[in-house]
């Protein structure tokens, strides 16, 4: 079909249509009710709640519980252990997986394909298959001066390498297919005038690859930020816990009043969602990359 | 990929061959053109990314089925003894909460491929007809996907708190003596849990899907239309067959993710009665009361036979099709 004669399909309002949208509305929002419950409680003083009970007639909204969650909880402290382990760890696995991928794209076909098949087969591994060894491994690697708690344990750079390790299984696997589908005749030229590979790799691949590694990103920041295995095994000082894994702690705290706890909830999605909405299609390309043929 | 983490780790799209447009790899001819310099930084360019990722998932994972044949208190080389197959024999034999989490990790990917899935298809089915707004309502279903599991379980606690939740409140059994405790029950709160992943899991399978439509040929689908065919037809003998690789993947994310479960049920209950899980055991085996290290490999090795079970022939299949491409 094409754009042209798409105006003219415009039909007037057919009734399979308007039960098609009453359905989507009705569905989405249902599937927006568990977080929508959330909100409303978490805006809801919890003297108030107590009183009338949960299904009530809100008298009174107030971000209060927002403000108190952020405060006691200290979430700003959490956010930056977050951040000292996200920002590395997704700048380091795009440098580390586009330069195997490259590798893979370029060069030695069948070397390279057993490499590939490594780093897939590897990112889609259940986490627990290695984690017990990994957490052995922690403890026993001594990194006096280096890292607060002396060991690769309980500290950020720990999270960091796991991170860039299990992740650029997939970043290799996407970005090399985003370079197989570049012209060969590209690099070739480059190449035969004398070229390096290193150049070819930084000044001529990369930067073709901008989408990809754009998309692979966003990906990469919402799903570290959004880890939680990794630092419950792996970190053992409640206050060196990225913001996910805190939650926990801090649900505990405060268990008493649910209504603080799902103002924390959401307060520690808000990053996450922002990502998302101001970079939905990187984020949504990114996740359906390696799947379909789109 | 990750498929995941996703758990996780958040969830991802398992990879397949690349579209059938690129180039077939003709590579080698690179390699006349090489200084030595440039071999070395090739070399370099692969193998320290490589050494990272085999040195901490791969050797990690071949450590988990060397331990799982030995007892080892962790403290000091020399305390680890040999002892066959003892681990697995205890486990298969007289752990009680193995057979369960078997079980429950089985019902876990059967109730997401059964329910959450085909909706997630007639989601993307229904949001793929050009409708109007299809951005918004495909956020509403894909935010679940986007917010962590912790955020998920802890929302998903104000559904089914028995004295404070929604839905004790709205059936009036928030009271003593009323109590439907969806959390703490064992007959209940794994389908209590479930609810919460396939809520997730249908935004999930919605976008793979949409993604995967697009590569169904509208010539065909008109085509179809004009031999008469009504949606079913279309969707059963033209649309379905398209949507094979997807499916493929969509499989593999499912087992995945199924073998993943872990963040949800240890927000909600920590995997206590009623909840086990494999991945729950391997973990309460490291930072539980009672840390055994080579039982909790010899779990570990169960999850990795399972996981490589699905992992190496789909990768297989995979990569054939992309080297014939």
């Amino acid at each position: 079909m094409t754009a042209a004669d798409r105006p003219a399909r415009r039909a007037p309002v057919r009734p399979a249509r308007v039960l098609l949208h009453t359905f989507l509305v009705v569905t989405s929002l249902a599937w927006l009710a568990p977080l929508l419950w959330a909100l409303l409680a978490a805006l809801r003083p919890y003297a108030e709640t107590s009183e009338k009970g949960y299904v009530s007639w809100p008298d009174r909204l107030s971000t209060g519980n927002f403000t108190q969650a952020f405060e006691q909880s200290d979430m700003a402290h959490y956010v930056v252990n977050t951040l000292v382990v996200a920002v590395p760890a997704v700048l380091l696995t795009l440098f580390l997986s586009s330069m195997v991928a490259f590798h893979v794209a370029r060069f030695d076909a069948r070397v390279n394909l057993s490499l590939l098949l490594v780093f897939t087969a590897g990112n889609l591994l259940p986490q627990q298959v290695i984690i017990t060894p990994l957490y052995r491994l922690y403890l026993l690697v001594d990194l006096p001066g280096i890292t607060a708690s002396g060991k690769l344990y309980d500290s950020a750079l720990g999270l960091v390498l796991i991170h860039v390790a299990f992740q650029s299984g997939f970043c290799v696997f996407v970005l090399s297919a985003s370079m197989r589908s570049l012209p060969h005749e590209l690099t070739e030229a480059a190449l035969v005038d004398g070229a390096s590979v290193w150049r070819l790799y930084a000044q001529i691949t990369l930067p073709l690859c901008r989408p990809a590694m754009a998309a692979l990103a966003t990906l990469l920041s919402i799903w570290i930020y959004n880890d939680f295995f990794w630092a419950i095994v792996l970190i053992s000082t409640g206050d060196n816990m990225p913001v996910t894994s805190a939650l926990n702690n801090l649900s505990g705290q405060y268990f008493t009043d649910p209504n603080l706890v799902a103002a924390g909830a959401l307060l520690t999605a808000i990053p996450t969602l922002a990502v998302y909405f101001a970079l939905q299609r990187q984020f949504v390309s990114g996740l359906t990359l390696g799947s379909g043929r789109g | 990929m990750s498929a995941p983490t996703e758990t996780d780790e958040p969830p991802r799209a398992a990879p397949t061959a690349p579209p059938p447009g690129a180039p077939p790899a003709g590579p080698t001819g690179h390699r006349r053109l090489l200084t030595r310099r440039d071999r070395i930084t090739l070399a370099l360019m692969a193998g320290v990314p490589a050494l990272l990722h085999v040195a901490l998932v791969w050797l990690t994972a071949l450590a988990s089925v060397a331990l799982a044949f030995t007892t080892w208190d962790g403290i000091g080389f020399d305390t680890i003894h040999w002892v066959g197959l003892r681990n697995f024999r205890e486990l298969f034999t007289t752990n009680p909460q193995f057979w369960p989490a078997v079980e429950h990790n089985v019902v876990w990917f059967a109730v997401l491929i059964l329910l959450p899935t085909p909706f997630g298809l007639f989601l993307a089915l229904q949001l793929d007809k050009r409708v109007r707004f299809s951005r918004v309502y495909q956020t509403a279903f894909f935010l679940p996907v986007v917010v962590s599991l912790a955020v998920i379980g802890f929302v998903w606690q104000l559904v089914y708190n028995p004295d404070t939740g929604l839905i004790n409140s709205l059936v009036g059994a928030n009271r003593p003596g009323h109590y439907i405790d969806w959390i703490g029950d064992p007959d209940l709160n794994l389908w209590a849990i479930l609810v919460a992943a396939s809520w997730r899991h249908t935004g999930y399978m919605m976008i793979l899907y949409l993604a995967g439509l697009k590569s169904v040929d509208p010539a065909l689908r008109e085509a179809a239309a004009l031999d008469g065919a009504d949606e079913w037809q279309t969707f059963r003998h033209v649309v379905l067959p398209a949507l094979r690789p997807t499916n493929t993947v969509v499989l593999v994310v499912t087992v995945i993710e199924s073998l993943r479960a872990f963040d949800l049920v240890f927000v909600f209950n920590k995997g206590a009665h009623g909840t086990e899980l494999l991945s729950i055991l391997v973990t309460d085996n490291i930072i539980g009361e009672s840390s055994r290290i080579g039982y909790g490999s010899a779990i570990a090795v169960v999850l990795l036979l399972i996981s490589l079970a699905v992992i190496i022939p789909y990768l297989v299949a995979t990569f054939r099709t992309e080297r014939r491409g």
